[in-house]
Order: C-alpha cells, then sequence, then structure tokens
C-alpha cells in the first residue's frame, strides 16, 4: 500500500511523510502513570488528551485514565488559569487521587499559561500534590516529554533531609515498556540493592484483571519514595534521552551521583548496567541466577548465531531503544544498515557513527535523527534490508518489500506481550533473539526453494 | 473506585433516569466539565475522521507532528484503488514556526508534496496551536493552487474550536469546497450520492451491491471510499442518502441550497432498518420496476437473514447491554438493532447526542434505562454495575474498561474489521456479540459470584441444541 513512496530520495526540508515519533505530552502522560496514584491532567483541548488516552490505550490495552483543561476559545483569549484550577478541583472532589501530573499541551504553552502561579493560586485539598512538565508539542518528541516529565518528579518533590546519603540508589528505567521495568527491578533485587525506580509503570499499564475497574492500580513509585530521590547515594540513569536530566537534576539539587548508562539492551548493555550497580555496592560477585541467565543467553547466542550473522538490519524508534539495539545487533554479527530515529539530536547520531567506526561499518551503515519513515523506506528500497525492527509502522514498509518485522518499542498496537515480557536484561536479550531468529526463519521456510525445505534448521 | 454514585454535581443534569410518567430531559451539546475524565475529542478529530476517506487526496496536517502520528490510518476505511490516504503528511512544526509563523514551512511543504506526488487535491488540515498563531491557511492555499493548478483546500480545524462535530462541519465545507458546478444532464437512471458512510471493512460497498441490485446508481459514498473526481461530481445526483447523521446531515442540507438535491435519513444496521431503508430509497425513485426489485431483494435477504440470526438468539436470551458510541444517531440505531436480536439497553450515551435525539432513545427504551450524556469511565463504571449489564458497546477507551469489568465488548467505532452494516452486517453483528459474551473467559473472572459458571452451563447447553 505504501507503493506511492519512491525509490528516487528527494531532500525534504519542511514536510514529514510516516513520522517516526510522536509529540511530548503522551510521554509525559506515560511516566505520570508511573507514579502510585496519580491522575496525569493535560493542559489544552479534550482532543490531545482523548488521543494520548487512546494511543497509550491501543498499546497497553488497559484503561488509561487521565483529565483534561477542556480549552475551548474562551480559554485561548483569556488564558487557561480557570480551566486548569476549576479542573483540579474537580480531579481531586471525585476521583481522588494522591497526585496530579499536570502536561502543557502546544496550545497551553502558545497562549503562555503559567503554571507554577495558577497551581499556587488553586484551592487544593492539603494532603494532595500537584506537579507539572513543560511538554509543547513543537520540541523534542514523545521521548522528550517523558524526561521532562521524570525530571519534574524529581524538581517537584525530591527532597534531602539525612546528612549522610542512604544506601539507595535510584534507578531511572526510560521510556521502556512495564515488563522492562519489572525486569530490571527483579537484577536490582538479585543484586539485593535497596533502590527507588522511578516512574515504574509495572503493575499500572498492565495491572492484572481482578473483575473491577481500578482508576489507580497498585503499581507506581509513591510520593515518598520520590521525596526520599534527595537522600540516596547514586543515580543510575537508563538511556540519556529519557533519563539523564532527572538524574542530573538530583545531582545539581542534592549532590546525588549521576551514572548514565544505556538501556540495557544486549549482553554488553546489561553487563554495563550490572557491574555499575556492583561498583556502587563494592560487591565483586554477580549473584548466582543471573550468571546463568546470562550463560544461557550465550549459550542460545553460540547456538543460533549462523542464523542472524551478516543479515542487513534496519532499526528504528526511539533513540535509547536503538542506541542500545544497534550494539546488540552488531554484537550478534549483523549489520545495521539503517538506524532511524524520529525524535531530534546530533548526539544519536554521533553515538551510532562512533559504534559503526569502532566496528568497521562506517562506509554501508547509515544513521540519521530527525527522519521519517518514508525516507526509511526509500533508502530500504535503494538497498535491501533482510530484517526490520520497530515498532508497528513498520508493518507498512514490512508489507511492500516483504521484510520481516520485529516488533521493539512504541507504539506496538497489532500484538500483545510487550507490556508482559521483556526486551530488557539477559532474559530480554534471550527474547530479542528468540524474535529475531524466529522472523528471519519464518520467512526462509515460506519463500525457500522445495529442495532447501528442512526439518532441522 | 467507590460503589457509591459519583457523579459530579455539574454533570446531574447530563444523565437521565427513564421513567415514562415523568417528562424529564438531559442536558447534552455542551462543553465538557473542566478536570472530568472525558471520552471526547476535538474539532480536528472531527474533521479528519470524516474527510481521511477521500483516498487520492493528500491529507497535510499543518500542526506539531502529534496531531498527524495519532490519527495515521486509525480509520479503517478500505479503498478500491488509491491507499495515499493512508499516509501521514504533516509540517511538523518546531518552536522557531511557532514564533516567528508556519506559513513559510506550510508552503515549503505543499511545494515538496507536489514534487513527490503530483495529487489533484491536497486538504490542509489546521490544528490547534496553528489557529492562534494565525497562520493564513485561506491565504497560502490559494496561492499554491494558482502555482501549482491544484486544489489546495483548508480545512478550519483548529482543536479548541467547538468539539468534534464541529470539525464534522469543517469536513462537510472543505467537500463543498470541491464540488463542481452542476452539470445540465439528460441522465434517466436514479442517481444518489450515499453520505456519512466512510467504508469501514467495506461496508459502503455492501450498501452500493444492494442499490445495484435494484437499479440504484451510486454517484459518490461521502466520504467512503472516494476520489476527489467522484466528489466534484456530487451535484449531479437526483436524491441525497445520510447513514451518519451527526457528520453529514449538514452537508446535505448545504447541498439541498446549493444544488436542489434533497437528502432522507437512512440507516443500515440491523435488519429491520436496512430492509426499511431500502424500502425507502426504492419509494424515493418513484420506479416501479426499483420498487419490485427492492420487494424481492429484501423478502429474500430477510428470511435468509432471519434464520441465522435465530440459531443465535437462544444464546443471547436474557443479556443486556450497555451502549456508549459518539453519536446519537448510532446510539438509536444500535438499540433497535440490539432489540432485533433480543437483547435490550440497559445504558445509553453518547459524547455528541442531540436534544431530538435524547428523546428518541428516552421514547425507545424502556423505564429504568440509564441515559448519559458525555459520561466517563467512573459513571460508566457504576451504572454498569448498577444495571447489570453484560455487554458495553463503545470504542477504543472503552474497550480495556469493559474487559477489567469482566465485560463482553463490541467495538462500533473506527476499528471494527467486519462489516456490520446491510444483512451481512447483522449476521457478523449478532456472530460478534455471540462470540464476545459467551466466550468462555468470563467464567473465570466470575469465578468468586459463580455467576460465570452459571453462564457456561447455559453456554454448554445452548451450543449442545445447535
Amino acid at each position: 500500500m505504501l507503493d506511492y513512496t519512491t525509490k528516487e530520495i528527494k531532500e525534504r526540508s519542511a514536510l514529514v511523510v510516516n513520522p517516526a515519533k510522536t509529540c511530548q505530552p503522551i510521554g509525559a502522560m506515560y511516566a505520570a502513570l508511573g507514579i502510585n496514584k496519580c491522575l496525569p491532567h493535560s493542559h489544552g483541548s479534550q482532543g490531545c488528551c482523548s488521543y494520548h488516552r487512546m494511543h497509550l490505550t491501543r498499546h497497553y490495552r488497559d484503561p488509561i485514565a487521565a483529565s483534561t483543561s477542556s480549552f475551548t476559545e474562551g480559554a485561548c483569549v483569556f488564558g487557561g488559569k480557570s480551566n486548569l484550577s476549576k479542573g483540579l478541583q474537580t480531579v481531586f472532589s471525585v476521583y481522588n487521587p494522591d497526585i496530579v501530573a499536570v502536561n502543557t499541551t502546544c496550545l497551553s504553552e502558545t497562549i503562555g499559561d503559567d503554571l507554577t502561579e495558577i497551581i499556587k493560586s488553586t484551592d487544593l485539598p492539603e494532603d494532595k500534590v500537584v506537579i507539572y512538565a513543560n511538554t509543547p508539542s513543537y520540541t523534542g518528541s514523545h521521548v522528550t516529554g517523558f524526561s521532562n516529565m521524570t525530571k519534574a518528579m524529581v524538581s517537584s518533590l525530591a527532597e534531602k533531609v539525612l546528612e549522610t546519603p542512604t544506601t539507595t540508589v535510584n534507578v531511572i528505567p526510560g521510556y521502556v515498556e512495564p515488563s522492562d521495568m519489572t525486569e530490571i527491578k527483579k537484577m536490582l533485587k538479585l543484586l539485593d540493592m535497596p533502590s527507588i525506580m522511578f516512574p515504574d509503570t509495572s503493575g499500572v499499564v498492565n495491572a492484572p484483571n481482578k473483575g473491577k475497574y481500578e482508576m489507580y492500580p497498585e503499581g507506581g513509585v509513591t510520593i515518598d519514595e520520590l521525596k526520599a530521590t534527595g537522600d540516596s547515594v547514586a543515580t543510575v540513569a537508563l538511556g540519556s534521552f529519557a533519563s539523564e536530566a532527572a538524574a542530573f537534576e538530583l545531582e545539581k539539587k542534592f549532590d546525588v551521583e549521576p551514572y548514565v548508562l544505556k538501556t540495557p539492551i544486549g549482553i554488553k548493555a546489561t553487563d554495563e548496567f550490572l557491574m555499575t550497580l556492583l561498583s556502587l555496592t563494592g560487591d565483586v560477585f554477580i549473584p548466582e541466577e543471573l550468571e546463568v541467565e546470562r550463560g544461557q543467553l550465550l549459550d542460545v547466542m553460540i547456538d543460533v548465531h549462523h542464523h542472524y550473522h551478516g543479515k542487513k538490519v534496519a532499526i528504528f524508534g526511539d533513540p535509547d531503544i536503538i542506541i542500545a539495539l544497534t550494539e546488540f545487533v552488531i554484537d550478534l554479527g549483523m549489520i545495521p544498515k539503517y538506524v532511524i530515529t524520529g525524535t531530534p539530536g546530533k548526539r544519536f547520531e554521533r553515538e551510532i557513527n562512533e559504534m559503526f567506526k569502532a566496528h568497521g561499518l562506517e562506509d554501508e551503515c547509515i544513521v540519521k535523527a530527525e527522519e521519517d519513515l518514508m525516507t526509511l523506506h526509500q533508502l530500504i528500497k535503494n538497498e535491501p534490508v533482510d530484517i526490520l525492527i520497530g515498532n508497528t509502522y513498520g508493518k507498512y514498509i514490512a508489507r511492500a518489500e516483504d521484510i520481516p518485522l520485529v516488533r521493539v518499542g512504541f507504539p506496538i498496537l497489532d500484538r500483545v506481550g510487550h507490556s508482559y515480557f521483556p526486551t530488557v536484561g539477559y532474559k530480554g536479550a534471550l527474547r530479542l533473539i528468540e524474535k529475531i531468529s524466529t522472523a528471519i526463519l519464518d520467512k526462509y521456510d515460506r519463500i525457500c526453494p522445495e529442495e532447501d525445505f528442512e526439518l532441522t534448521m | 473506585m467507590s460503589k457509591d454514585p459519583i457523579i459530579l454535581e455539574d454533570r446531574k443534569s447530563f444523565v437521565l433516569l427513564n421513567e415514562k410518567k415523568q417528562n424529564n430531559t438531559i442536558d447534552c451539546e455542551k462543553d465538557s466539565v473542566s478536570g472530568a475524565v472525558s471520552q471526547r475529542a476535538c474539532v480536528y478529530c472531527g474533521a479528519r475522521v470524516v474527510l481521511n476517506p477521500v483516498t487520492d487526496a493528500v491529507h497535510l496536517i499543518h500542526g506539531p507532528i502529534g496531531c498527524s502520528s495519532y490519527t495515521w490510518d486509525i480509520r479503517g476505511s478500505l479503498s478500491s484503488d488509491e491507499e495515499n490516504y493512508r499516509n501521514s503528511y504533516s509540517t511538523d512544526l518546531q518552536e522557531e514556526n511557532i514564533i516567528f509563523g508556519g506559513e513559510k514551512k506550510l508552503e515549503a511543504a505543499i511545494d515538496e508534496i507536489v514534487e513527490t506526488l503530483s495529487p489533484k487535491v491536497i486538504f490542509v488540515y489546521a490544528t490547534c496551536v496553528v489557529g492562534v498563531i494565525g497562520d493564513d491557511l485561506v491565504g497560502v492555499s490559494k496561492k499554491k493552487s494558482k502555482e501549482h493548478n491544484i486544489k489546495v483546500i483548508t480545512v478550519q480545524s483548529s482543536g479548541f474550536a467547538g468539539n468534534k462535530k464541529d470539525g464534522y462541519k469543517a469536513a462537510c465545507h472543505a467537500l463543498l469546497s470541491l464540488m463542481g458546478e452542476k452539470k445540465k444532464s439528460d441522465e434517466k437512471d436514479f442517481v444518489i450520492n450515499y453520505l456519512g458512510d466512510f467504508n469501514l471493512a467495506g461496508e459502503a460497498w455492501i450498501i452500493k451491491k444492494y442499490l445495484k441490485e435494484i437499479g440504484v446508481k451510486t454517484n459518490v459514498v461521502m466520504t467512503g471510499d472516494s476520489t476527489c473526481d467522484q466528489i466534484e461530481n456530487a451535484g449531479n445526483s437526483q436524491y441525497n442518502i445520510v447513514q451518519c447523521a451527526g457528520s453529514m446531515t449538514y452537508l446535505a442540507k448545504q447541498m439541498q441550497m446549493k444544488y436542489n438535491i434533497p437528502f432522507e435519513q437512512v440507516s443500515f444496521f440491523g435488519v429491520t432498518d436496512t430492509a426499511n431503508s431500502i424500502e425507502k430509497i426504492a419509494l424515493l425513485s418513484g420506479d416501479e420496476a426499483i420498487m419490485e426489485k427492492a420487494k424481492a431483494l429484501i423478502a429474500r435477504e430477510v428470511d435468509k437473514t432471519n434464520a441465522i440470526l435465530d440459531q443465535f438468539m437462544k444464546r443471547l436470551r436474557g443479556k443486556k447491554v450497555a451502549i456508549y458510541v459518539g453519536g446519537g444517531f448510532k446510539a438509536i440505531s444500535l438499540i433497535k438493532q440490539f432489540r432485533d436480536i433480543g437483547i435490550e439497553s440497559v445504558i445509553v450515551g453518547t459524547q455528541t447526542g442531540k436534544k431530538e435525539e435524547y428523546k428518541k432513545i428516552r421514547d425507545l427504551t424502556d423505564e429504568g434505562t440509564i441515559i448519559l450524556d458525555d459520561t466517563n469511565p467512573s459513571e460508566l463504571e457504576y451504572f454498569i454495575k448498577q444495571t447489570g449489564a453484560d455487554i458495553l458497546v463503545g470504542g477504543v477507551k472503552e474497550r480495556p474498561l469493559a474487559y477489567k469489568l469482566g465485560l463482553a465488548f463490541i467495538d462500533h467505532n473506527h476499528e471494527r474489521k467486519h462489516p456490520l452494516c446491510g444483512f451481512v452486517g447483522a449476521v457478523n453483528f449478532i456472530k460478534e456479540v455471540d462470540l464476545t459474551v459467551n466466550s468462555p473467559v468470563w467464567t473465570f473472572i466470575n469465578e468468586q459470584g459463580g455467576e460465570g459458571y452459571e453462564q457456561k452451563e447455559l453456554y454448554q447447553l445452548e451450543r449442545q441444541s445447535l
């Protein structure tokens, strides 16, 4: 159906066709859902809130509650103050959250609402909390929005009450699945490491079905935990785009030492994550269970390395995820032919180019930030790849060019499992190999000549 | 949430208990209460869903990236030929465009579209922020139309300027500006336009097939599987029939003024409505042959369909449905369609229903039915529990709510995968109701109450009897 995509690539400066990103507020909303008993509030027109809830609902297949300031012309002329004040009062009296996390939209940003002032002048119940993040849709992407709301959690709530820091480590998982957050928590637990993870959407957007609707499922980081982040000994920020802003804020305010690492996707990034944690505790040994997991991962990597080695792959999605993914596929012996993110940032290209260079791939592989899927499709038309890794939107290219698509990232609108099975850690790497390998072999079984069709592979 | 009624003071007049003796009414067609978890969307959303199935136009969203991202190919409208409408085009406005204006970027984007695709028509949709910074979309569109000798049409759809149905109106204006002059025609056949079918899962094709069989020609479907050429030619029909009243009545009225084309309301949901509508169209033609053919078609299809429905109806006895959909007209036709298959509606709500539609809903439903305007998840949950509904009909956001409550769910929105209109749709519909309400999955959720086990036993009994 995307056969309108031409092979010839023309320079485009004003037009985006089939974006590889979306806007800030949805990222902020997702982050806000990672606080226990939090109702996200969208300060703008109803449509934004509706779209964000709809998109998150499609991806997580769970009810996503969020309120809106319901802007109309009046608010645009006179400002959104009364809408927000009234909205907050309504929210607390009817939906009774512990905390409301307000995100702005392009509309409220453009008319210049001063949220600090509005929130301060609103009569709120005493024990309730309101935080906010500026998330104009015309800067950055959903990843920026996630980062801004995560930073707002720190700047509005973190405190330092103890003279010497605790042994607790703050962990910011980044814009990943709830299943990934559970996996990260599992690794922290195995290392016996006291930690505060925020935001934490596990148990919130993949809540168990108990036959009743809970507006605030059990999961999420608590307000008290967020307050205590200022007393922690260090912050481990996973993925610089989504997580380092909050980590740096904690450093700036309370001198909590930041460690910015890759999202622990793949064997190397997971090793690095665990070793960093070990360096913080002063322990030397990796727990047996993680040793076993790593060993099993390695075993499978060896078992099937001939399937994916030398295969060309196109990867697109959010920068933190695909930086780690690119490293992993290189470690698997694959060739990351095209690496594309829609999120702006020269740093992304720099980091990927360094990886290319380190492995002698700089002449054959292409990396682009602020790009769209039309360009990716055109690149593939000019020189095909064996496999595509990215979100659901990749299915148009996959169908047009008959390339298997492995779904990783946000959003995944047409498959289940992502919110329950991790991509991070050794377990996640194992799952990625299974998916990549299966996708390649499935296609081979489907298209290979009769004489090559075999029982064992 | 608590089991107590949690209806906002400001919302009490938007909730109505149907009591026949009292002639009470419901508040509607008003702005949502700020802070309520409304399920409504915006003007842009309305415009986009109505216009998007113009398959060979380029739909360019002038605004930040989100507006085009969230509406990228979510309509489920099928096309018989071109599929350009399934791509997502945006000017992806950045901060500097917001400060210095986005007109230059829009002009450049139009140039780039023309360079790569040379389409006949580009629809340029205004979004919230564009309305606030005041870009002159009409000016740019005029300029570019002239320059490239194509039609560049502005869709005035700034999100905040009303609600979803104002977006429908904006779409109607865009369609009108695409329509050309009425030609003097010597057409002898009865030619109609079919308004308010978006060809979800191929629904418009089903209706066109019925019409073809009885000898009625369809000029253009708006906007299901429609092309710019067909829309340009829309003024040359004898009649407009309108299915989705919420989005298309306005256009029908405008076309009546502009082209002197009368219009008539129809509904193709459910056996009764479908049969009545085909009969109605045949009568409009004033052509004996058409009327005869219509009668034959109806007789054949109604018998065939009812025979299938009967088999399933046994398994659905005593079930109750809660309806929460976008427009009032859809709610009305759903009430009737469920009644056709022996299921009573215990809750009926809409996002944007009108006064007269609510009156009709009140007349159609039984005493004790809860009627809701612009409701939210908490209210829905409360009334679902109170009424003991077994099925919820709604859109994307309602689905997981239903599932968490252990309720069967029917998607009657953009994302349905099977056509639900016409006779074939009536069969699909009952199959879908049966599939969800009689799924064994609910027995696991209802274990504690024991209700589930009873349902399961009933299900097995019915299955044996089939």
